[in-house]
Parts: structure tokens; C-alpha cells; sequence
């Protein structure tokens, strides 16, 4: 379903958008539709990258696309109508790229941002931990100084693209009270992807462990000072709550979507089961929910491409929408009857992804958390 | 070299086709437009040989000013101009109108290579391409399927029946594309937001070098009387049995007496 405020969009959003329309039913659906249900669908990405949205908000100069969030927002949107692995890559692919944006040296973005733009590199972001994953400031994985570098040692838990990652900022601890970040490259000895969770949804994007044993990084792999890697994570996690957000809206445009195609031709009680009363107010109440989620998304990617402080109102938008995605994909599910729960249709699909959108970038009570303290302070 | 494309800007082909009252035009509420696939491939054919050897390219169009978003993407896709001659006002004008003001056009602007989609989705009429040459006074090579470069002229691929023709045709000359030529890109970021600095120019049909009363209403050679809708498809037939050779043999006499397509 088109949003109904596609009339405020820009000319160019319009004209981006209807692009990634045109990928996604020209592509990305027939892929979905004959590949392996794991796969991850790395030639799309690249085919993605090649339209320059491998880096869609980060600096022309370094390759990226020099556009703002709302427009990224919009992409990862229309991407997410068909399922939120491919949104979902772009969305974790883009926080080592606002990383090395805004705290990278000048050597370390000219070597690592237009590889990333392009797609020659995948990126990742490996901050959770078996022990650990809503406080982040618990981390147990140690950077120990060794010569001119350091010595990276610990195990990292549900990491996106684990396996098919070029580039990891990993997050380790560099004393008692000190996190720091690190570029680490898939190459380097001792770092070993475990084999990827089996999960219930975002099959496409493989998630798992790392180990990183002894794995040793030069000095110019460490991102900003020693000691800002905590900030560094929190402030990449706050612009990733939106495109989660923007994630979550999509995935309510394809369960709407599903949902209206499915009652459009069943028959049911002698009538088409689009002209049930109950059928069309559920609908209805699906629609004005997914526009007021994706209101919410847009209102905090404009926040945050004013530069203004965004950190609460990210929240809120990643806590609504996919709060949001879960209900209008369960109403979806519903509405489709069996069909709904066979994985040979998409409901049952974009509802397990909502459930996820739910846990990653900061789980719903931790956006409660970080909102209530705005709101306390 | 200098390339014009020549793009029709029509309804998208999944568009749900109504008739308007009148019975001689389709209904343009609720259509969504695009730019024809045929003239997809002319684009890209030009803007591949633009980036091998050099050059410009220009989009043109004949059309009301809807059709400037189907200009304002060929140039996100990496045209460097565009051009639409108005189409308001004039009413309904046939093939060689058209063929004409494109032509009117044309020959005011320096071209080594005329592209063109074999036909326009939706009229589909397919007579464009040698007007259009003819009128320039050009030579043309229709349905190309492959092309090969050479100095000062080309050497175009068409699929004929049971056989390839290769045709070798001097430049400056039109070529009309179809599909096979190649894999059409995808507007580019970077394209979308450098054409919102692009102008599209808008020319009258005077500006063209022609008067409109001698292409439009009632100067038109080809006119649309009636237009109807195809009929419904009939409901799927089913072969009973548990016997497959039996139910074979029935979906065979079917096919031949019935269907007639044996
Ligand atoms: C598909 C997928 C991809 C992921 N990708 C990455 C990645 O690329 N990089 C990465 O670093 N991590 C990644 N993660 C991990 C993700 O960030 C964590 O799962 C998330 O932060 C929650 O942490 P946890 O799983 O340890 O849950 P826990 O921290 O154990 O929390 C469990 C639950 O307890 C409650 N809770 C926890 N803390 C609070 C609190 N303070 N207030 C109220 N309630 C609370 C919440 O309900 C929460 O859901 C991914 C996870 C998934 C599922
Ligand atoms: C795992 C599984 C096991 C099953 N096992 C059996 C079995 O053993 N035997 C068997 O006979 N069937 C079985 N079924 C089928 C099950 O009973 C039907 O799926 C169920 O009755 C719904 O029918 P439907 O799927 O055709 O949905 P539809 O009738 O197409 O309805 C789809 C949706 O439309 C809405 N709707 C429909 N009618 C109305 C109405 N009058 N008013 C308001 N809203 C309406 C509802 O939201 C409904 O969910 C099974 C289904 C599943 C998923």
C-alpha cells in the first residue's frame, strides 16, 4: 500500500522511490521466491550499491550518497514491503559507515568509506555478547595493548553478518571502566564466525557469534579514543533505531498488502470477504496505525537531519513501529486465514520479522527506558 | 556523438485499462505512467555508447507535461537533456503527426545516432521508426537486438524468423530497439538528485517547424472510431479422470477440436 502522504514527498523521493519499487518487484521478490530461505542475497546488495544506496546518508566526498535520513528512511521502507532482511542489511551496513563518518581519521575513512558505499565491503557492528546485550556498558570482551596495537580477545553473540562481513567495529573493553572501538577486518587471524542462530525471521541476513581470539588490530584500527567506544555504540544505535523504524513501516505496507489481496478474492458467507464489515474495519484500523507509525519515523528523521538532539524521539519511533509492525502483521496473518500461517505466502513472514524488529537496535523496554529518562530528566 | 532518444511516455502495462465516456480513449484517472520499455532499451543503448566513446544524450518527447516525470528520470538515469514538445491543446494526433514533430525537432539539434523503442506499449502501432527516418531522411534499422560499432557506422542484430539478420548501417541514421539489447539501469541516487538540476525544455509544436493544424483533429490520417476492451477470459477448463493416459488423450482432442491449436 502507498502511503497516504506519498503526496508530500519531493519530487525525488518520489522518483527514488518508485526505483525501489521497480527493484523490488523486478528482482528482489523473484529472488525471494526461488532462493534458499537462508541465503543471504549478497548480489542484490551489490546490485543495491551499484544504485548508490550502499551508503545513502554518509559523505559524497567519501562515495556515500550525501543524502539526508528521511531519504534513507524512505528506501529502507520500500525495501521492507517485501521482508526485512535486505532493509535490515542496508540498516546495519550503514552503522559502521556513520561510524567511521563521524569519528573515523581522515585515513581511515578514505581507506574503509567508498568500499563500503560501493558494496565492495560489507559492513557489521559487533557489540552483543553472549552475557550481555541490553547493557552494552557490561561487555566482557578485552583490548589489551600489545606493541603498537592491541590484542582483541572475547566472544561476540548475534552479530549481523557474521559470516559475510568484510568489516567488523568491534567494541571491547580497554580497562575497568573503558570500552573502545575497533575496525577489524574478516581477514585477521583469530577471528572466527560461528556458525549462524537458526531465528524465526531476517533469515536472509545471517546472525551469530564471533570469536576473537588474540586477534591482533594496529593501532590505527581503534575508532576515536580510548574510552569513547560506548558513545561511539550508543550514538550509532540512536540513528539505527530509525531505520528499524523505517523497516518496521515497510513491512506494515506488505502485511496490508497481503492482507488486501487476500480478501479481495476469497469468498466467504456468500460474499467477497472485502465486503465484511468487520474485515474492512480491521483493515482500515491497520492502515491508520501504519501511517501514524510512519509519520513518527519521518518526524525523527527530520529531527535528526535538522540536527537536533533525536535521541528520544528515535526511540519512540523504533518503540511505535515496530510495536506497530507486530500488531498490523498479526492482523494480516489473521485476515489471510491458513494462508496467513503458510510460508509459502509473505504474512507469516513479515510477522516474524516484526517480532525481531522488536529486540534488535535496543529492545522495546530499553527504548521505554531511554524515553522515560528524556522524559524524567 | 550525439544521441536523441525518442520516449513515449504511456500507461504502465499492469495499469487496469478503463474506456473513457466516448468510447474512442482510455480513462486517464487512477493510470500510472511510465516510461515505455521499449524506449528503455534506446536509452540505454545510447547512454552505454555515451560513456564508451563520448557525446550527449537527449531525451525527447512529444506529450502533455505528465509525461516531464517520464524526461526528469531519463535524466536521473544519466541523460544530459531533455526536451518535450507540448502536446495540450491539440487533440488527438496520429503516428506521422507525431513522427513529424519529432522529426521538426530533431533536425535542429546536432544527432549522429536517432534511438527508439520499436514500438510504444500501449498504441503500439510500430510505424514510428521508419517515419521518422524517412522524414530525416535517414536510413534505419528496426528491432536491433545487438550492436556493434564500427567507424561511421553500425552493425545492428535483429532477430528474423528461424535466422539473426546483421545489418550494416551508416551514421547519422535511427535505430529502433526492442528487447534483448541490453539490461535498461536503474535511476542512481547520484541521478535522481542531479536531475532535479536539470531543466527540461518545453517547446510548442510551431517550435517544431510544424503547425499544429496540420498534424492534429481532423488533419490526423489515422483516427481511433471505437476502442474495447478485449473479452473476458474464459474460466479454466479442467480434465477429469484418475487416468492420465485417458485424460491426456481428452486435453489432446480438446486442444485440436476445440482450441484448434493443434
Ligand atoms: C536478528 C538479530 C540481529 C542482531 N544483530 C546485532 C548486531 O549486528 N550487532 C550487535 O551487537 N547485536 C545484534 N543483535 C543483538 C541485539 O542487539 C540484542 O538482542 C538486543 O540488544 C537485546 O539484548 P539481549 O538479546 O541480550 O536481551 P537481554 O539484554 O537479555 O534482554 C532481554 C529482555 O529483558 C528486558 N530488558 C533488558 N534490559 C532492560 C531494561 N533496562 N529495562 C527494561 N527491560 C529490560 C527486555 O524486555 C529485553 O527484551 C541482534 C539480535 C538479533 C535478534
Ligand atoms: C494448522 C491448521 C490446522 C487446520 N486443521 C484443520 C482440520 O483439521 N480440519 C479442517 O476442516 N480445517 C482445518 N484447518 C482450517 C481452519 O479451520 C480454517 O483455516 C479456519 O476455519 C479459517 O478459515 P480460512 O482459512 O478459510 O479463512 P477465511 O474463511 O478465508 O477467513 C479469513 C479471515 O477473514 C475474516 N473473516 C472471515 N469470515 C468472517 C466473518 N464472517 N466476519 C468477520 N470476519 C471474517 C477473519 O479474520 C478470518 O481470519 C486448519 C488450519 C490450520 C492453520
Amino acid at each position: 500500500m502507498k502511503s497516504l502522504f506519498e503526496d508530500l514527498r519531493t519530487e525525488e523521493q518520489r522518483a527514488l522511490a518508485e526505483t525501489v519499487r521497480r527493484f523490488v518487484s523486478a528482482e528482489l521478490r523473484p529472488y525471494l521466491a526461488v532462493s534458499p530461505p537462508d541465503e543471504f542475497p549478497r548480489r542484490l546488495f551489490s546490485r543495491l550499491c551499484a544504485m548508490g544506496l550502499g551508503g545513502i546518508p554518509f559523505p559524497a566526498e567519501y562515495g556515500g550518497g550525501g543524502a539526508d535520513y528521511a531519504t534513507y528512511a524512505l528506501v529502507l521502507e520500500e525495501l521492507a514491503v517485501a521482508g526485512g532482511a535486505l532493509a535490515g542489511t542496508l540498516s546495519v551496513h550503514g552503522l559502521p559507515q556513520l561510524i567511521l563518518s563521524r569519528y573515523g581519521t581522515e585515513e581511515q575513512r578514505r581507506r574503509y568509506l567508498p568500499r563500503l558505499a560501493s558494496g565492495e565491503l560489507l559492513g557489521a557492528f559487533a557489540l552483543t555478547e553472549p552475557e550481555t546485550g541490553s547493557d552494552a556498558a557490561a561487555i566482557a570482551t578485552r583490548a589489551a595493548a600489545d606493541g603498537d596495537g592491541f590484542l582483541i580477545s572475547g566472544n561476540k553473540a548475534w552479530i549481523t553478518h557474521s559470516t559475510v562481513a568484510d568489516l567488523f567495529v568491534v567494541f571491547a573493553r580497554t580497562g575497568e571502566r573503558e570500552i573502545s572501538a575497533f575496525l577489524v577486518e574478516k581477514t585477521a587471524p583469530g577471528l572466527t564466525p560461528l556458525p549462524p542462530e537458526r531465528k524465526m525471521g531476517l533469515r536472509r541476513s545471517p546472525t551469530g557469534g564471533l570469536s576473537l581470539a588474540g586477534v591482533r588490530v594496529p593501532a590505527g584500527a581503534l575508532v576515536g579514543r580510548p574510552g569513547d567506544g560506548l558513545g561511539i555504540a550508543l550514538a550509532a544505535l540512536d540513528s539505527g533505531r530509525i531505520t528499524i523504524g523505517a523497516l518496521a513501516v515497510g513491512l506494515c505496507r506488505g502485511a496490508l498488502d497481503a492482507a488486501l489481496g487476500y480478501v479481495r478474492t476469497r469468498k466467504a458467507f456468500g460474499r467477497p470477504l472485502e465486503k465484511n464489515d468487520v474485515v474492512r474495519a480491521r483493515l482500515a484500523e491497520m492502515a491508520a496505525r501504519t501511517e501514524a507509525a510512519a509519520a513518527l519515523v519521518r518526524e525523527a528523521a527530520r529531527l535528526r537531519d535538522s540536527d537536533r538532539p533525536f535521541s528520544a524521539a528515535a526511540a519512540a519511533a523504533k518503540l511505535v513501529a515496530t510495536d506497530t509492525a507486530l500488531f498490523v502483521t498479526a492482523e494480516a496473518v489473521q485476515l489471510c486465514g491458513a494462508t496467513g500461517v503458510s510460508e509459502e505466502f509473505p504474512a507469516i513472514h513479515l510477522f516474524n520479522d516484526a517480532k525481531i524488529a522488536q529486540i534488535v537496535e535496543g529492545a522495546n523496554d530499553v527504548q521505554r527506558m531511554v524515553l522515560a529518562r528524556a522524559l524524567l530528566s | 556523438m550525439n544521441h536523441i532518444v525518442c520516449i513515449a511516455y504511456v500507461p504502465d502495462t499492469e495499469t487496469k485499462i478503463r474506456i473513457a465516456a466516448g468510447g474512442v480513449s482510455i480513462d486517464e484517472a487512477d493510470v500510472k505512467w511510465i516510461v515505455s520499455p521499449y524506449d528503455e532499451y534506446a536509452l540505454e543503448g545510447a547512454l552505454q555508447m555515451k560513456e564508451a566513446k563520448g557525446g550527449t544524450v537527449t531525451a525527447l518527447t512529444f506529450g502533455p507535461a505528465r509525461a516531464d516525470t517520464g524526461l526528469r528520470e531519463c535524466l536521473a538515469r544519466g541523460a544530459d537533456d531533455a526536451i518535450r514538445i507540448a502536446s495540450e491543446g491539440l487533440g488527438e494526433v496520429d503516428s506521422l503527426g507525431v513522427a513529424r514533430l519529432l522529426a521538426g525537432a530533431i533536425k535542429a539539434l546536432p544527432h549522429d545516432v536517432v534511438w527508439m523503442g520499436n514500438k510504444g506499449v500501449g498504441t503500439d502501432a510500430q510505424v514510428l521508426v521508419p517515419m521518422l527516418a524517412e522524414l530525416l531522411d535517414l536510413p534505419h534499422v528496426n528491432l536491433v537486438t545487438k550492436l556493434e560499432w564500427k567507424d561511421g557506422a553500425v552493425l545492428a542484430y535483429r532477430e528474423i524468423e528461424g535466422a539473426r539478420e546483421i545489418v550494416e548501417m551508416p551514421l547519422p541514421g535511427v535505430i529502433g530497439a526492442t528487447k534483448g539489447l541490453n539490461e535498461p539501469r536503474y535511476a542512481s541516487l547520484k541521478g535522481i538528485m542531479a536531475a532535479k538540476k536539470k531543466a527540461i525544455a518545453v517547446k510548442t509544436p510551431a517550435d517544431a517547424g510544424v503547425d499544429p493544424v496540420t498534424v492534429a483533429g481532423e488533419a490526423a490520417h489515422v483516427r481511433w472510431t471505437k476502442l474495447e476492451l478485449p473479452p473476458a477470459r474464459q474460466a479454466v477448463k479442467l480434465v477429469p479422470g484418475d487416468d492420465p493416459a485417458k485424460a491426456a488423450t481428452e486435453l489432446l482432442r480438446l486442444l485440436r477440436d476445440e482450441a484448434k491449436v493443434l
